[in-house]
């Protein structure tokens, strides 16, 4: 297995004083999915947050360590984050859909890389969403505001926004919370398709998710990891006494 | 006890009520007034007169034409100048500055909002009508464009309030969504920022211009108070007199019930129905878009 991303040592304090990782190591494989879960509070949303710099932008008091991609670290502050970004693809718990149509909702962000050949445009619309399996549902309205898609088409669309930069890496934060089962089961199989050509770190909303979709799975508490897995093991012969009391619903 | 809360309920609902309802008897109130005031000129003044280019009461000449232009060419001036730098001054408070510079930025702001008008054209008179008279090489400083500055920086404080709190109020997973996606800061507040607070941005504009047009005390100390019709652009650079300093100058020397009298009371009921189509166009265009958004969202 090829590790995409490699965390060495991450640490991170926000400003008001939590400590919100602690010391964390990790190898992030290619072209699976790689769950992050465990308890609110544990620290995964900032781990995603540190994995294409969004946390920059909030109050962050301390950072160490180093996050490898592709060789490459990314915590240098000599970093281009904005190409980063545009790597690292990232879609989040609640779908945010810009106040735009649907059409120009996937293609704003290879509008501001400076892609302005319509064909492209127009090839990366239709590909990004087949591949969230939004596609059927969308094809004969692509002008209609994106606000008006209901939630899980929403979700869907972020998840085609992301995929139409051709990102290596795509983020997902708890991409389904807000989902009924129908539409969390079609991005879950549209997440199974698309591991193929990506790397893909999400953060599940229940342990179920979890299980379902890992191909390798990380435990995390309280800004500690506790375990790191293959998703089959972790799951059904944890090794650490508090992964087996989560998994297991004795707790969170 | 229950009868006594009963009582207490059944008094404020009533003034509640009538504060409520005061509000609307005002407004019909003054605008018929105005109308009895204002509509005789109709009848005393011929239209051709009323509606001619010159403005000169004491020979019977009413046209109160210069005097609409007089206010539009302001207004426009002052706009050109609040709006660009009132959304500038509101994007930077709310996207860019660092948080110790929005605390000491915003209330700055307000209290030029509540700056007396009349203390900022006692400025304009001493500072910036003899400055432009030199830069320009004008014959008289008091002009159009002075009342044009001035007027904009009145309207200033209220575009940037409003629109900054437009801006605050989009929510920040907006943003996170945008930069997530690769763009810069500045491609974030143009395509997504703005876009998403239009409504209230609009309303920033049109209450700004709202302010301006109805104020007196500036544009009457620095726009010099000539009635001359703006035929060309260049009038901007020549001293115009508003409907609204006419009526502060001149109220106070009319006898009551002249025709002069009547003619300025129509002037109010002009300026009454422009500030009105402002405030109509600005309430639509923010209804409408909220209806466009309730729409999609159902």
């Amino acid at each position: 297995m090829n590790e995409k991303i490699v965390i060495e040592n991450l640490s991170l304090q926000y400003d008001d004083g939590t400590e919100s990782l602690r010391n964390i190591s990790l190898g992030i494989p290619e072209n699976a999915i790689t769950v992050l879960f465990g308890p609110a509070g544990g620290g995964k949303s900032s781990l995603l947050r540190c994995l294409n710099r969004l946390n920059d932008l909030s109050e962050v008091k301390t950072m160490s360590g180093r996050i490898w991609l592709d060789g490459e670290n990314i915590l240098d502050p000599k970093t281009d984050v904005i190409r980063l970004r545009r790597k690292v693809g990232m879609v989040f718990a609640r779908p945010v859909v810009l106040p735009m149509s649907i059409r120009s909702n996937i293609t704003y962000g290879l509008e501001v890389m400076g892609e302005k050949r319509r064909s492209r445009l127009e090839e990366a619309v239709e590909r990004s969403l087949i591949q969230a399996a939004l596609w059927e549902e969308v094809k004969d309205r692509l002008n209609d505001p994106a606000i008006a898609l209901s939630g899980g088409q929403q979700q869907r669309l972020c998840v085609a926004r992301s995929l139409a930069l051709e990102p290596e890496v795509i983020l997902l934060d708890e991409p389904t919370s807000g989902l009924d089962p129908i539409s969390t089961s079609k991005v879950e199989a549209s997440l199974q398709e698309i591991k193929k050509n990506y790397s893909i770190i999400l953060v599940p909303h229940s342990v179920q998710q979890a299980a379902r979709t890992a191909d390798f799975a990380a435990f995390f508490l309280q800004g500690e990891l506790v375990e790191y897995a293959q998703g089959k093991t972790i799951f059904t012969a944890p090794t650490d006494k508090r992964t087996e009391d989560y998994v297991t619903g004795r707790f969170g | 006890m229950e009868s006594n809360l009963n009582w207490k309920e059944y008094v404020i609902t009533r003034a509640i009520r009538a504060a409520g309802y005061s509000t609307i008897l005002f407004v019909v109130l003054i605008f018929y007034f105005l109308l009895v005031e204002g509509l005789p000129t109709l009848a005393e003044v011929p239209l051709s007169n009323l509606f001619s280019i010159r403005w000169y009461p004491i020979e019977q000449y009413f046209g109160i034409l210069p005097l609409i232009s007089g206010s539009i060419i302001v207004t426009l001036g002052s706009a050109i100048v609040a709006v660009p730098l009132g959304i500038g001054t509101a994007v930077f408070i709310s996207e860019i500055s660092p948080r110790w510079a929005r605390e000491i930025l915003k209330p700055l702001v307000e209290l030029l909002g509540g700056l007396p008008s009349v203390v900022l054209g006692f400025l304009g008179i001493l500072i910036l009508a003899p400055y432009l008279r030199v830069l320009l090489n004008l014959p008289t400083g008091l002009t159009a464009l002075t009342g044009s500055l001035l007027l904009g920086g009145i309207a200033l404080p209220t575009v940037v309030t409003i629109a900054e709190d437009a801006l605050d109020a989009v929510p920040r997973a907006y943003r996170e969504g945008a930069w997530a996606l690769g763009a810069t800061r500045w491609q974030t507040i143009w395509r997504v920022t703005l876009p998403a607070a239009r409504s209230g941005v609009l309303t920033a504009v049109m209450l700004g211009i709202g302010r301006a047009i109805g104020e007196t005390m500036t544009v009457m100390m620095v726009t010099g108070n000539a009635p001359v019709m703006a035929l060309s652009l260049s009038a901007i650079f020549s001293p115009v007199r508003t409907m609204t300093s006419t009526i502060a100058a001149e109220m106070g020397e009319v006898s009551n019930g002249s025709v002069h009298y009547h003619t300025l009371f129509f002037i109010g009921m002009v300026l009454f129905i422009i500030s009105l189509i402002v405030n109509v166009t600005a309430s639509a265009v923010v209804f409408r878009s909220q209806k466009r958004a309730e729409k999609v969202l159902s």
